[in-house]
């Protein structure tokens, strides 16, 4: 049964990196918002097979934020957006696609190595959940960082803190209050982003963040 | 010693004589789906037969390579064919060559087959060998990685220790292991020169990468080109089945009955694989060359990432 209880466990986070890959590969708005959905979903088995096995009632109710918020609420809306902006087919990068993907490999494999280390003695369980948090954690840093549309960046900013419950999740002990005000603040995060899109669109007629880059004050 | 090596003999003569049925079923099932008759399931043979007995023309400029190839090229992919365990584990021969050894095999018969296009010097010849070695060299990467991931989850590189493995259950649930399957399908698909990244029955197109190396043969050459190349669907397809699906296998300490059962499953197993395949190829489209390094690079990143998270497991 623990065996079992760690295989399904290593499935899900491991297929939380894999999504987080399939996040980076994407060149389609509406296929990016689909597998952000399929992010959270993930996410939420993940969390929800955690409060099964660690016997935590209180996971449950994270899991359902996940899914309720980020799989089904925050993609939906990141669609109308992308509908009202008309940004369909637009995702610039600023690196190529493989090179993303060797950086994303690169990081997955300093997120394990890492962790392998500095989590001598933890039970292996948690041991392998937060390696791979820190994984997608990163793969959601690398999506911000070589995006420069700012809907995908709002993704992979959404992404990075699925990488944070799936952290929390594996880690004993996290009280409710806290997942609850991190999940609000998450929203609240969102309503000020999905904004300022609104905002940056207005002023410039694009969401390419390129543009605000003349506005900064460092020119050269 | 006799049983193992009359054994050994019939799964070589077994893979010999099955590869041309296989390339046959996927032709004919693919004709289905296209609303078309099809030819016969015996139709490549007789190909290979009237090849055979035809005249072999070669190019004035053409070295003894060109000569020579087809032939190493056909004893390359027959022996890591045979090595593969198709209905039997433990046979002889599997000791002698692990999935590593396989891997060079193949990669020799196509660094042959590269060579020999481009040694008559036409145009055609030259695209296609450097197209098939741009291929090579994102399809080749990926398939070491996912040996180093069954060879890191079953403690083996030998196909016959990795089989018995996959069958014993102490495998679990691997999200590994599901990343080496797609990565596996994506080079057998890509190395077997299957629709997306080629395609099989195009003569004088643009796009073509196989068909463009073996242009200039003809007769016996072509015939034997042919026989390799259909070899080398059937040894991806063992390969995928005696790694992933290798239930019904017989083992060395067996009863004979069990071998028959061997055989029925391995050829209901390829009949399977050669209509998911006949199907994949219907539903699909041909990619452009340009393309083909981001389908391939996928492959080579989900085999990097199985093998990564192999090192996050139970036993750490």
């Amino acid at each position: 049964m623990a065996a079992l209880g760690y295989d399904v466990a290593h499935l899900l986070a491991g297929g939380m990196v894999l999504v987080s890959f399939m996040l980076l590969y994407q060149d389609r708005m509406g296929a990016l918002l689909n597998v952000f959905a399929l992010h959270a979903t993930v996410l939420a088995l993940s969390v929800a097979w955690q409060a099964y096995v660690q016997d935590a009632p209180h996971l449950y109710v994270t899991a359902f934020i996940a899914l309720g918020l980020k799989a089904i609420l925050i993609p939906s809306a990141l669609r109308r957006i992308v509908q009202r902006l008309d940004i369909h087919r637009e995702v610039e990068t600023t690196v190529g696609i493989g090179m993303t993907m060797l950086v994303g490999v690169a990081l997955v494999a300093l997120s394990i190595v890492l962790m392998l280390k500095v989590t001598v003695g933890v039970d292996p369980l948690g041991r392998q959940d937060l390696a791979f948090a820190l994984a997608v954690l990163l793969l959601g840093l690398l999506m911000m960082v070589t995006r420069r549309n700012a809907v995908s960046q709002v993704v992979g900013f959404m992404s990075l803190e699925n990488g944070l419950i799936l952290a929390a999740s594996g880690a004993r002990g996290m009280p409710l209050v806290v997942e609850i005000s991190i999940a609000f603040s998450v929203l609240i995060a969102f309503i000020v982003i999905g904004l300022f899109l609104f905002r940056i669109r207005e002023r410039f007629d694009s969401v390419d963040v390129t543009t605000l880059h003349a506005f900064r004050g460092d020119r050269t | 010693m006799m049983r193992a090596a009359t054994l050994q003999i019939g799964q070589t003569l077994l893979v010999l004589l099955l590869a041309p049925a296989l390339t046959g079923l996927v032709r004919k099932i693919k004709s289905r789906l296209q609303q078309r008759r099809g030819p016969s399931l015996l139709q490549p043979y007789r190909d290979l037969w009237k090849l055979v007995h035809k005249e072999a023309v070669v190019a004035e400029n053409a070295s003894w390579l060109f000569r020579v190839v087809p032939y190493l090229i056909f004893a390359a992919t027959w022996t890591a064919a045979s090595l593969v365990p198709s209905f039997a584990t433990g046979l002889p021969f599997s000791t002698a060559a692990d999935l590593l050894a396989i891997v060079a095999l193949l990669g020799s018969a196509r660094f042959f087959l590269a060579l020999a296009g481009l040694d008559v010097g036409t145009s055609f010849g030259g695209i296609g060998s450097s197209r098939e070695v741009m291929i090579a060299s994102l399809a080749e990467p990926a398939l070491i990685i996912v040996a180093f991931t069954l060879a890191l989850i079953a403690g083996s590189t030998q196909l016959s220790v990795i089989a018995a493995f996959m069958t014993s259950g102490e495998v679990g649930l691997r999200v590994s292991l599901g990343l080496a399957l797609v990565a596996l399908v994506i080079v057998a698909i890509a190395e077997n020169a299957r629709i997306p990244v080629d395609n099989p029955a195009t003569h004088l197109e643009l796009t073509m990468v196989h068909e463009a190396m073996v242009l200039e043969y003809s007769g016996r050459h072509l015939a034997v080109i042919d026989a390799a190349s259909s070899l080398k669907l059937l040894l991806y397809v063992s390969l995928i089945a005696a790694v992933f699906v290798p239930w019904g296998l017989a083992t060395p300490e067996s009863a004979p009955s069990q071998y028959a059962i061997g055989i029925a499953g391995y050829v209901a197993k390829v009949a399977v694989a050669g209509a998911l395949l006949a199907v994949f190829e219907t539903t699909i489209a041909k990619m452009r060359v340009f393309r083909v390094p981001e389908f391939l690079g996928a492959s080579l990143m989900l085999a990097l990432l199985g093998a990564l998270l192999m090192f996050v497991t139970r036993s750490l």
